[in-house]
């Protein structure tokens, strides 16, 4: 495994080559509080091109930064800065990171070689809707430095994730991608806005092998 | 003081700077807090809007502190002179508003008024803080179903594939951004594009508090990192069914000339949704910053609710 550096807005994010390859790359986004896995998955030994995996801001080897303000939207900007790097790429998300691509598809739809949704910590964020407005707090005594940070647990499974706000990026991807199949459902889970992706036809359940089989073959 | 500075300053001389300062600790990063008016006087915590900062109450928070006010603000965090941030949200800027009240060192509820962002800030602060907040004053920061008035389409795919891409290319310069430097005319002149009804006076004066000057000219003091959009999961009109629900007077004021900056609700929209038995007031010819627009007519309504309701 390799592990390169990316100055990345305030972040410096750890992005781990686990395995080098011929093809477009393999990008792996990790759940909520995750890190990059150190081994390459059993599900993913196939794959033939280069297989990379990203630690979000906050995770893993990359920086921990100081009083939270975690968003979705500044997670997809951590990995579009590994498309700049790496180029176009099939994405595998768990949870969060599941989520988080989606968003990124919708917003690089041209860049992205199909993404694949797993089941994960973070696939549900806080729901569909707003509930009881609070004020996330964490304790003082919890924040050594060390990862994953505890501002980004409290926030990211708080942030209201609207079904419109997933579908919107799908319609993008619809329209953009020029894939008929363009992200594979391979999760058991099905919050709110998972569900509402689905009735596009671009949106398919399916296992994750085949999908690979597919994506690899762009 | 530079000459230039004071020359700038004198065209406007019912503006005033704070009579304090300090700094206070929101986890890490410190925000800059500043007041006008004697120390011991009823506190009352002023929010700015988005891309805005403290000094933009220069002219409406002296009248309030001779009417016998503390008045407190700050600037939230990446703005004026508060530290810039890692990450930016709207839950982290609630979490900032609740350190500067508990920086007030008193556990008895205040008034708190708000301006744009901030006075959705507000509304929201007195739902989930209604033990700290005694009054609300909201300054055209009140929803509509609409959402934001620059918002785009989103169903037009070019549109929304100009802003997301738009949006994700601007974090990949981010880093090593600077703003671009300036005169003091210059920044106001590009001021005056967003903000197109206030004075040239008046934003050359904004330049004098809300930018620094460095070697090779002057630079507004906005983190660079920070941009709109993309339009995000977060909804303003989320607030309409919450803010009947708040139990706290409550004075709304809206302009009634739409503004590239403003949130564009109607009288129509609004005073319906206020909360039961609201003070509600739509200023005729007037824009989005109606305390700077009107600065002695929104204080002396600010100052009568105030004293018909604390």
């Amino acid at each position: 495994m390799t592990t390169t550096f990316l100055e990345h807005v305030r972040s410096r994010l750890a992005v781990h080559e686990l395995r080098p390859g011929n093809g477009h790359p393999l990008l792996i986004l990790h759940g909520l509080g995750e890190c990059s896995p150190s081994a390459i998955p059993g599900i993913v030994q196939g794959w033939k091109g280069p297989i990379f995996a990203l630690d979000f801001t906050g995770h893993g080897a990359s920086t921990v930064p100081v009083a939270g303000g975690y968003t979705c939207e500044a997670l997809m900007s951590d990995a579009d800065a590994v498309l700049a790097e790496i180029g176009p790429a099939t994405l595998l998300g768990y949870g969060l990171g599941g989520y988080v691509g989606l968003l990124l598809f919708g917003s690089r739809p041209t860049e992205i070689k199909g993404l694949i949704i797993m089941d994960g910590p973070g696939l549900d964020g806080g729901g569909g809707r707003p509930t009881s407005p609070m004020l996330v707090q964490v304790s003082q005594s919890d924040l050594d430095g060390s990862a994953p940070d505890p501002w980004a647990l409290a926030e990211l499974a708080s942030d209201i994730r609207p079904p419109s706000y997933a579908t919107d990026h799908v319609r993008q991807i619809q329209a953009l991608s020029g894939m008929d199949t363009a992200v594979v459902v391979a999760c058991l889970g099905r919050p709110e806005w998972l569900t509402a992706t689905l009735e596009s036809p671009v949106v398919v359940e399916s296992d994750v092998t085949a999908a690979l089989l597919t994506f690899s073959s762009i | 003081m530079s000459t230039e500075v004071d020359v700038v300053r004198s065209s406007l001389p019912k503006a005033q700077r704070p009579d304090r300062s300090r700094r206070v600790d929101v986890g890490g990063i410190e925000v800059s807090v500043v007041e006008w008016g004697d120390e011991t006087s009823q506190p009352i915590l002023l929010a700015h809007g988005g891309f805005d900062f403290a000094g933009t109450w220069d002219l409406f928070a002296p009248l309030l502190a001779d009417q016998g006010f503390r008045v407190v603000a700050w600037d939230q965090r990446g703005h004026g002179d508060s530290d810039m941030a890692p990450l930016y949200t709207w839950e982290a800027d609630m979490r900032d508003a609740a350190h500067v009240i508990e920086s007030l060192e008193t556990s008895d509820p205040i008034p708190v008024l708000g301006h744009s962002k901030g006075g959705g800030m507000m509304n929201q602060l007195a739902e989930v803080l209604p033990h700290r907040v005694s009054a609300v004053i909201n300054l055209d920061g009140i929803p509509n179903e609409r959402g934001f008035s620059n918002q785009i389409d989103r169903s037009d795919v070019n549109a929304l594939a100009a802003e997301l891409s738009g949006w994700l290319d601007h974090r990949r310069r981010a880093g090593q951004m600077n703003r671009r430097a300036d005169t003091i005319e210059g920044l106001a002149e590009r001021r005056q594009l967003m903000n197109p009804r206030l004075s040239m006076e008046w934003l050359q004066y904004l330049v004098t508090v809300g930018a620094r000057c460095d070697h090779d000219g002057w630079r507004w003091k906005i983190d660079p990192t920070m941009r709109f959009g993309p339009s995000g999961a977060w909804r303003p009109e989320w607030a309409i069914p919450r803010l009947r629900g708040l139990r706290v007077p409550y004075l709304g004021v809206i302009g009634t000339v739409k503004e590239e900056m403003g949130w564009g609700t109607t009288p129509e929209e609004a005073f319906p949704i206020l909360p039961e038995g609201a003070e509600f007031h739509a200023l005729a010819d007037t824009g989005h910053f109606v305390h700077i627009e009107r600065p002695e007519y929104v204080a002396e309504i600010t100052v009568e609710f105030l004293g018909r309701s604390l």
